[in-house]
C-alpha cells in the first residue's frame, strides 16, 4: 500500500513480517482464507469421487474382489476384497454427504465467495476477519469428523445421505458421528453467511450500487441468505436425532415401532415425516446454494469471453431473488412418496412448476448473451458453455420429477440419481472448473496452461454424459437406486443391468480425465504464463487489484462509476471499459 | 490494515458492521427456534389427544416458571440500564448493571436446576414422552443461550470493559448487540413459558 505515512494502529503491523502460522494457517485475510476453502473444498471432492468409485465397482461387478485396493479395506468392511452391502451403505451415505457439504459449498461458497466477492465489491477485507476464519476452521472440524468417522468399529454412517429416521435413529453405525459432524458444518456456514450479508450491505466501494454488482455477486449474497435461514431448521433436526440416539427420545420413532422381530423400547409418539420435512427444509435451498454460485461463475465468465454485456442482467437478478424466496417452499417435492396427503402435494408441485420459470430466465439469459458476441474458446469459456446444457438437461429431467403423478413411479430409481447429477456435477463442477481456471491467475499472478485446460475439458464432458445418461435409461426402466449390487437381483434390470459396466468405466475413465488438471494445477502454481493484473481483459473490479493481491487488496482508491459488464462500447478504443476507471470526457 | 465501519456508522445504512451481523444471527436463531416450535406442534397435533395427559404426568412447576420469567424480564431492564450508563459515560453504573444481568442469568439458571432436578428424581426423563422431550429439549437449548449471554455480557462488563478508556464507542456498540442478543434470548422464554407450562 503505497499511502503516505501517517500514525495509525495498522501502520506497526504492516511493517512487521507476520509469522508463517498467522500468514498461512490461522490468517484473516480472505483470500487466504478463500484459498483455504478451495483446497479443502477439492481435496474433499476428490475424497468423495474416490468413494463413488469404489460404489461403482460393486455395481459393475457385484460379489467379485475389488482389484488392487479391496484386501486393503479390513474384514468388517469387505472381507476378501468382496464389499459388504454395509459398507456400500456406508460409502452411499458419505458420498453425497462429502460431496454436498464438504465438497461444493465450500468450494463455491466458501472458496470463490471468499475469494472473489470483497475484491468485486471493492472491499479491502470481509466485514468480521476473525469470524471468517472462525467459521473455516468450523468447516474443517467437521471435515476431520466426518473423515474419522469411517475409523469407528462401526464405520460411518450409513442412512443415506438424508439420514431419514426412524433409521438413522437407531443404526448402530456412525450416525452420531455424522451429526457431530453436521452442527460443526452447520455453524461454519451461518458464520459465513452473516459474513457475506454483511459485507455486501456495508463494504462495497464507492458507487458500487446495487445494480452495478456483478452477477456473481448477487449470486453470493442469494446463497448466503438460504445458508442463514434454511440450514438453523436442520440444525434443530440435528440435535433432535442426537437427542433419540444418546438420550432414547422419539421425536422421529413412532409408537409400537417393530426392529428385529421386536416393539422397540421406545415411549414412541414421534413422526418420521417430522425428520423428513426439517431435512427437505433444508436441503432443498441447499440445492440451490450448490447451483446459485455455479450460475454466478458462468455469467462472469460468458460475458468476459463472449465480449458482450450480459443480456438481461437485471431480469437475470430479480430472477436470482425470486428463486431464492421460492426455494422455501418446494421442499415436500421431495416427499411426495410419503403419504402426506394429495392436498399438501398439489400445494408443492405448484409451487415447483412456477421455482422452474426463474430458473429457466437465467439459463436463457446466459444462452441469448452468446448470440453475435465474438467468443474466445478459452478453457473456462469451454467449462462454462459444458455447464449450459448439462445444467439444462438436469433441469428438464426434474420437471417431471416436480408433479407427483410422474414422481410416484419414477422416485427412489436411477432416474432420480441421474437427474440430480446432471444438475451438480457436469453442472456446477463445470462451473467450478470454469472459475478455478479463471480466477487462478487471481490467486498465484499465472495463468494455467491452456493445452492440458483442454486435455481435461474434452474428456470430463464425454465421460460425465457415460456415467449419468445411462442413469436416466435405467431409472426409467425401474432400477432402484441404493442397491450395493446394481439391481442384477431384480428380473426388470436385466436388459439395462449392463450399462453398470459402461457407467463404472465412464466413472473410472472420468478420473483419469482429472490427472491433466491436477498436473495443470500444481505446475502453473510456479511455472505457468505469468500473468499480469487482467490476463482475460476484464471489467469487473477485481482485475484491478494486483495479481496476487496483498493483504488490504488494492493499491489505488476504487471509485466504480458504470456497471459490470461495458465490453464492446461503441465509440471506445478497447473491446471492454473497466467498472472504475475514471470515465473518458 | 482496518475494516470500515466497524464503529462508526455507513452512512447510507446508518448502521455499524456489528449491528447488521448481530440481527443476521437473530433471524437465524428465530428459524432454529421456530423450527422447534413447528415440531412441537406436530408433536402436538399427531398425539392423538394424549398430549394434556403427558403435560399433567410431566408436573411442571408453574411458580418456579413464573418467578424465572420474572427475573429474566427484570434482567432484560438492568440490560438496557446498562447500556444507557455506557451511553451516559458512567462506568461505575455500567459495570453495576452489567454484574446485575449476568446475576440475574445466574438466578434463572439455578432455578431451572432445581426444576430439571424435580424431573429426575421423580423419574421424568426426556425418554419417558414426547412431552418431556420437546421439554427438554427447547429449555435445554434456551439455557444453553443464557450461559452465552452470560458469558458474552461478563466478559464486556469484566475485562472487556477496559476498552472504556481507550474506545468508549466501541464498547458502547458491543454492550448495545450483546443485549439484543439477551433481549433475544428473553423473548424465546416468554414464548416457552405459556407453550409448556399454561398452554
Amino acid at each position: 500500500m503505497a499511502e503516505p505515512v501517517h500514525a495509525s494502529p495498522a501502520h506497526d503491523e504492516h511493517h512487521h513480517e507476520q509469522s508463517f502460522w498467522r500468514k498461512y494457517i490461522f490468517s484473516t485475510d480472505h483470500k487466504v482464507i478463500g484459498v483455504q476453502y478451495s483446497v479443502t473444498g477439492l481435496a474433499f471432492l476428490f475424497f468423495g469421487f474416490v468413494l463413488m468409485m469404489l460404489m461403482r465397482w460393486n455395481l459393475a461387478y457385484p460379489n467379485e474382489p475389488i482389484p488392487f485396493i479391496g484386501s486393503l479395506l479390513g474384514d468388517n468392511r469387505a472381507p476378501g476384497g468382496i464389499m459388504l452391502p454395509d459398507f456400500y451403505n456406508e460409502l452411499g451415505a458419505m458420498h453425497g454427504t462429502i460431496m454436498v457439504f464438504l465438497g461444493v459449498v465450500p468450494l463455491a461458497v466458501g472458496g470463490f465467495g471468499n475469494f472473489v466477492m470483497p475484491l468485486q465489491l471493492g472491499a479491502p477485507d470481509m466485514a468480521f476477519p476473525r469470524i471468517n476464519m472462525i467459521s473455516y476452521w468450523c468447516l474443517f472440524m467437521g471435515g476431520v469428523t466426518m473423515f474419522a468417522s469411517f475409523f469407528l468399529p462401526n464405520g460411518a454412517a450409513g442412512n443415506g445421505w438424508t439420514s431419514y429416521s426412524p433409521l438413522a435413529d437407531i443404526a448402530l453405525n456412525g450416525q452420531t458421528a455424522w451429526l457431530i459432524g453436521m452442527i460443526f458444518l452447520i455453524t461454519s456456514s451461518l458464520l459465513g453467511a452473516i459474513n457475506f450479508i454483511t459485507t455486501a450491505i456495508q463494504l462495497r466501494a464507492p458507487g458500487m450500487t446495487w445494480m452495478r454488482l456483478p452477477f456473481f455477486c448477487w449470486a453470493q449474497i442469494v446463497t448466503a441468505f438460504l445458508l442463514l435461514l434454511a440450514f438453523p431448521p436442520l440444525e434443530a433436526a440435528g440435535v433432535l436425532q442426537l437427542m433419540d440416539r444418546v438420550a432414547n427420545t422419539s421425536f422421529f420413532i413412532p409408537e409400537g415401532l417393530v426392529v428385529g422381530g421386536e416393539v422397540l423400547d421406545r415411549s414412541g409418539g414421534g413422526s418420521p415425516l417430522l425428520w423428513q420435512h426439517l431435512f427437505w427444509f433444508l436441503a432443498h435451498p441447499e440445492v440451490y446454494v450448490l447451483i446459485l454460485p455455479a450460475m454466478g461463475i458462468v455469467a462472469e465468465v460468458i460475458a468476459n469471453n463472449s465480449r458482450k454485456p450480459l443480456w438481461g442482467y437485471r431480469s437475470m437478478v430479480y430472477s436470482l431473488i425470486f428463486l431464492g424466496f421460492m426455494s422455501f417452499i418446494v421442499w415436500a417435492h421431495h416427499m411426495f412418496i410419503t403419504g402426506m396427503g394429495s392436498v399438501m402435494s398439489t400445494f408443492f408441485q405448484t409451487t415447483t412448476m412456477i421455482i422452474s420459470i426463474p430458473s429457466v430466465i437465467i439459463l436463457s439469459a446466459l444462452f441469448i448473451s452468446l448470440w453475435g458476441g465474438s467468443i474466445r474458446y478459452n478453457t473456462p469459456m469451454l467449462f462454462a458453455l459444458g455447464f449450459l446444457p448439462m445444467f439444462g438437461i438436469g433441469g428438464l429431467t426434474g420437471l417431471p420429477l416436480g408433479l407427483s403423478a410422474a414422481d410416484i413411479p419414477l422416485h427412489d430409481t436411477y432416474y432420480v440419481i441421474g437427474h440430480f447429477h446432471y444438475v451438480v456435477a457436469p453442472g456446477t463442477l463445470f462451473a467450478l472448473f470454469a472459475g478455478v481456471y479463471y480466477w487462478f491467475p487471481k490467486v498465484t499472478g499465472r495463468k494455467m496452461n491452456e493445452f492440458l485446460g483442454k486435455l481435461h475439458f474434452w474428456p470430463s464432458l464425454v465421460f460425465m454424459n457415460g456415467v449419468f445418461f445411462p442413469m436416466m435409461i435405467q431409472g426409467l426402466n425401474g432400477v432402484s437406486r441404493r442397491l450395493a449390487d446394481g439391481g442384477i437381483s431384480y428380473d426388470f434390470a436385466g436388459e439395462v443391468a449392463g450399462l453398470n459396466r459402461m457407467m463404472s468405466v465412464s466413472a473410472w475413465c472420468l478420473a483419469l480425465a482429472q490427472i491433466p488438471f491436477i498436473i495443470n494445477f500444481f505446475m502453473s502454481i510456479r511455472n505457468g504464463e505469468k500473468a499480469g493484473r487482467n490476463p482475460w481483459n476484464s471489467t469487473t473490479v477485481e482485475w484491478l487489484a494486483p495479481s496476487p493481491a496483498p493483504h488490504g487488496n488494492f493499491d489505488q482508491p476504487i471509485e466504480v462509476v458504470r456497471g459490470p459488464y461495458e465490453y464492446s462500447v461503441p465509440g471506445s478504443d478497447k473491446d471492454y471499459v473497466p467498472q472504475a476507471e475514471p470515465a473518458s470526457t | 490494515m482496518e475494516i470500515p465501519y466497524t464503529v462508526e456508522a455507513h452512512p447510507e445504512t446508518g448502521l455499524n458492521n456489528g449491528k447488521i451481523g448481530i440481527w443476521l444471527f437473530l433471524t437465524s436463531e428465530v428459524m432454529l427456534f421456530g423450527a422447534l416450535f413447528a415440531t412441537f406442534i406436530m408433536l402436538r397435533i399427531g398425539s392423538d389427544g394424549n398430549w394434556a395427559a403427558m403435560q399433567a404426568e410431566a408436573e411442571l412447576n408453574i411458580p418456579l416458571a413464573t418467578v424465572n420469567t420474572a427475573v429474566l424480564i427484570a434482567s432484560s431492564l438492568t440490560m438496557v440500564m446498562a447500556w444507557a450508563s455506557l451511553m451516559r459515560g458512567q462506568l461505575g453504573r455500567f459495570k453495576v448493571f452489567g454484574w446485575l444481568t449476568v446475576g440475574c442469568g445466574g438466578i434463572f439458571l439455578v432455578i431451572k436446576y432445581f426444576e430439571y432436578t424435580a424431573k429426575f428424581e421423580h423419574h421424568h426423563y426426556p425418554e419417558s414422552s414426547t412431552f418431556l422431550a420437546i421439554y427438554f429439549a427447547m429449555t435445554g437449548l434456551h439455557a444453553l443461550h443464557v450461559i452465552g449471554g452470560m458469558a458474552w455480557n461478563a466478559y464486556f462488563t469484566g475485562p472487556g470493559s477496559k476498552v472504556f478508556h481507550t474506545n468508549r464507542q466501541w464498547l458502547t456498540d458491543r454492550v448495545e448487540h450483546s443485549g439484543l442478543f439477551w433481549h433475544f434470548v428473553d423473548l424465546v422464554w416468554i414464548f416457552l413459558f405459556p407453550v409448556f407450562y399454561l398452554l
